[in-house]
């Protein structure tokens, strides 16, 4: 209840409020794209040898790859050579506590709200925060690692855990699964690792926080979860990038590798700068998601709440390989103005008894497209597979446009699939309803579009909740009057 | 309280009021009763202020406020309630949080601070007493799979916590057995007092057992043929509304 009144509080007048620009020295690679950044990225970072055969290998592979045409988006075509691939903050090598971050970056946290220095003091969540394309500042690390949890950047893993990040690193989303995933796999630049010993418990909600703030950047980053066999895990992700008129180019990379009983939950809550009202600026997020539930009994939950970004296009994935694993998909994507959103998921039945469960919330208001694509496929070995589908279209206005592509491939005549759709309207007879109350418009819209999507919201940890609800307020914002 | 005078009102051309006179004071309960197609709730609709009737003519007054100028959130926060004929679902949100953002939208109209969770659950408790309503019903989504008599009773409930001036009830009579129209009466009789008036519209008489109107009035083909005291609710209900029909068509 509390949840709501704070979203209607804060329901204020404000645009896109992570649009600012921090003012900070970066070290930045010229721009373009060719083997000599490639050896120019990973001198920067440091790495080993292998490190940069693998990077030089994956750009070898994304040379002779075409970009994806199938999504349902539309956008002129990306100049590669047009882009910068690296840029960092300029501060020391890697800063052994927070003392050492700079003070510009550290206010840059604070003032999205992640304040790392309270971070630290109080429990409840250890972030790694991302700026550009490298980690500021991981806090929480000493107390996790007690438990032997490795919660660190990705550069930080190549060079403390290089054993763990060859043996994971590609095993779930291969260097030449796509277009994108190859791109990411050549520049990537940092990212979070995290890696879950056997039977341990996680204490606390992990959580990596992405900020875009140089211009003319693009943001490569990647995550990597391997979750040991009985482990728990709950991760969290936030994304926010200034206002530019210019668009960007986010490609990530995260794979989640569950072994056997491990449970893995990743909740995203996306919100990127869409650009503005004529579709100017904004940014590309290209992401490839994907998790392996190896072992049997294992767990992979994602959830989304995509408001951001002018295009979305991403299909967080599970690969059911362990008998009896389950693979969820929670997704509420919003789109308003001009933004388009490709986005879904794929649900690959290996094993046996293994189950998976898809609930799409799509919200789509303006002159926005908002599409679910979605696979559930059943390979001939997975006997007594379950899946269960659920895709909601909500359209506010008449100029916007709502799409479901879901794909079913079946190989065993035991699977049991099971596909819902609606599509609805938010009804004149619903907001007069709330304005007869006492309820403005605005603030009904708020009500009616946070109930419709209260299933995918309720499988969010609540702080992410609250800050879930207050966006998608903002999001629709002037959508309807 | 209210003042509608002449008031004339259309719907996609089609006349439907075609001049009503009504004074509503504080403290009176009136009745508008008709035949179908009278254009009962086309009056409540738009006292409420729903956009798909056309007022062509006339003026209503309400506190001394032209209320046609006033959006139908801004009449609610100035007291005016109406209790839906049709109550509408409104799935994921809870009864409880629906009412508690209507609350806190009204009070900050008026000035007052918003109610915090523990006094507004005291006021909830208090107030589902008088209409017997379920704890469970609250934490349910808007009349999302209530009954007809949920619904109905629901919101003489959501009357019962926004404590407004005038209420407005578009047939809540309709669909309820006898046991569920008392429960609902005695809410609106508990809820009656000097300052707030109640305008109850009704095909039957059988509510009027219940809510004991100050004034009954009778609408056919958009106009108030008939006005009387409780006593003409009882004769229609004895006489039917074919009486009312002669006699309109002879004045005519």
């Amino acid at each position: 209840m509390s949840k709501d009144d704070q979203i209607l509080e804060e329901f204020t007048s404000s645009e896109y409020k992570y649009g600012f620009e921090t003012t900070i020295d970066t070290d930045s690679a010229p721009k373009g794209l060719n083997e000599d950044i490639i050896r120019f990225i990973s001198a920067k970072k440091n790495e080993p040898e292998w490190m940069l055969e693998w990077r030089l290998n994956a750009f070898r592979k994304w040379k002779t790859m075409k970009e994806p045409k199938w999504p349902n988006v539309s956008y002129p075509e990306i100049d590669y050579q047009d882009i910068i691939y690296y840029s960092a903050p300029k501060q020391k090598a890697s800063p052994s506590s927070l003392d050492e971050v700079d003070p510009e970056l550290r206010e840059t946290f604070k003032k999205l709200g992640i304040s790392l220095e309270e971070q630290k003091r109080l429990t409840g969540v250890a972030v790694d925060a991302v700026m550009d394309s490298v980690s500021v500042a991981t806090t929480f690390k000493d107390k996790l690692a007690e438990l032997g949890i490795i919660f660190c950047s990705f550069s930080e893993a190549v060079q403390n855990h290089p054993e763990l990040v060859k043996k994971y690193m590609g095993s779930v989303v291969p260097i030449n699964d796509n277009f994108f995933a190859a791109l990411n796999s050549a520049v990537f630049s940092d990212g979070s690792f995290c890696y879950i010993p056997k039977g341990v418990r996680c204490p606390m909600e992990l959580s990596t926080y992405f900020r875009i703030n140089a211009a003319n950047t693009g943001q490569f980053e990647r995550t990597l979860i391997i979750a040991e066999e009985g482990s728990y895990v709950s991760y969290l992700e936030g994304c926010t990038a200034p206002m530019r008129d210019e668009n960007q180019l986010h490609a990530a990379i995260v794979e989640i590798y569950a072994e056997k009983d491990a449970e893995v939950k990743y909740s995203t809550v996306q919100n990127w700068y869409p650009g503005n009202k004529d579709g100017v600026g904004g940014i590309y997020n290209f992401v490839t998601k994907r998790g392996l539930c190896n072992g049997s009994g294992s767990k992979i939950s994602w959830t989304q709440v995509e408001t951001g970004s002018a295009i979305t296009w991403k299909y967080p994935s599970c690969i059911l390989k362990g008998d009896n694993s389950v693979g969820e998909f929670y997704s509420v994507a919003v789109t308003n103005n001009m933004q388009q959103a490709d986005t879904g998921t794929k649900m690959i039945h290996i094993g046996k008894n293994t189950k998976s469960r898809i609930v799409s919330k799509g919200v789509s208001a303006g002159k926005s497209q908002n599409s679910y694509r979605g696979l559930v496929q059943i390979m001939p070995r997975a006997v007594n597979a379950r899946n269960f589908s659920q895709c909601d279209s909500l359209l506010m206005g008449d100029k916007c446009g709502a799409h479901t592509f879901p794909y079913i491939e079946t190989g065993n005549k035991s699977a049991q699939i099971e596909h819902e759709a609606t599509t609805s309207k938010i009804g004149e007879d619903q907001i007069f309803y709330c304005n007869q109350r006492g309820i403005d418009t605005e603030d009904a819209v708020a009500l009616i579009v946070n109930g419709y999507c209260k299933e995918v919201l309720n499988q969010l940890p609540m702080e992410f909740a609250v800050e879930a609800q207050k966006l998608l307020a903002l999001t629709l914002e002037g959508s309807v009057g | 309280m209210l003042k509608v005078e002449n008031l004339k009102a259309s719907v996609e051309g089609k006349s439907i009021l075609n001049g009503i006179d009504l004074t509503v004071n504080a403290g009176e309960v009136h009745a508008i009763m008709g035949p179908n197609g009278s254009g009962k709730s086309t009056l409540a609709s738009i006292l409420a202020g729903r956009e798909s009737y056309e007022v062509t003519d006339g003026s209503i007054t309400f506190l001394n406020q032209d209320l046609l100028e006033l959006a139908p959130e801004e009449r609610a926060r100035e007291g005016l309630f109406l209790a839906f004929q049709y109550p509408v679902e409104i799935p994921g949100v809870t009864t409880t949080n629906f009412l508690k953002t209507a609350v806190n939208q009204i009070r900050e109209h008026r000035g007052q601070e918003a109610l915090d969770a523990v006094t507004f659950l005291k006021l909830i408790k208090e107030k589902m007493k008088l209409v017997k309503i379920d704890d469970s019903l609250l934490s349910r989504s808007l009349n999302d799979g209530f009954s007809g008599g949920e619904k109905k009773r629901n919101e003489i409930f959501q009357m019962a916590v926004l404590e407004p001036k005038l209420a407005i009830l578009d047939e809540t009579d309709s669909g309820l057995d006898i046991d569920a129209l008392k429960v609902v009466a005695n809410g609106v009789n508990s809820l009656r007092n000097k300052d707030n008036a109640v305008v109850v519209v009704t095909h039957y008489q059988r509510l009027l057992d219940y809510i004991v109107p100050d004034f009954v009035h009778v609408l056919y083909n958009g106009k108030i043929v008939k006005s009387g005291d409780k006593d003409l609710a009882l004769k229609l209900e004895a006489k039917g509304y074919d009486w009312i029909r002669e006699n309109a068509e002879l004045a005519t």
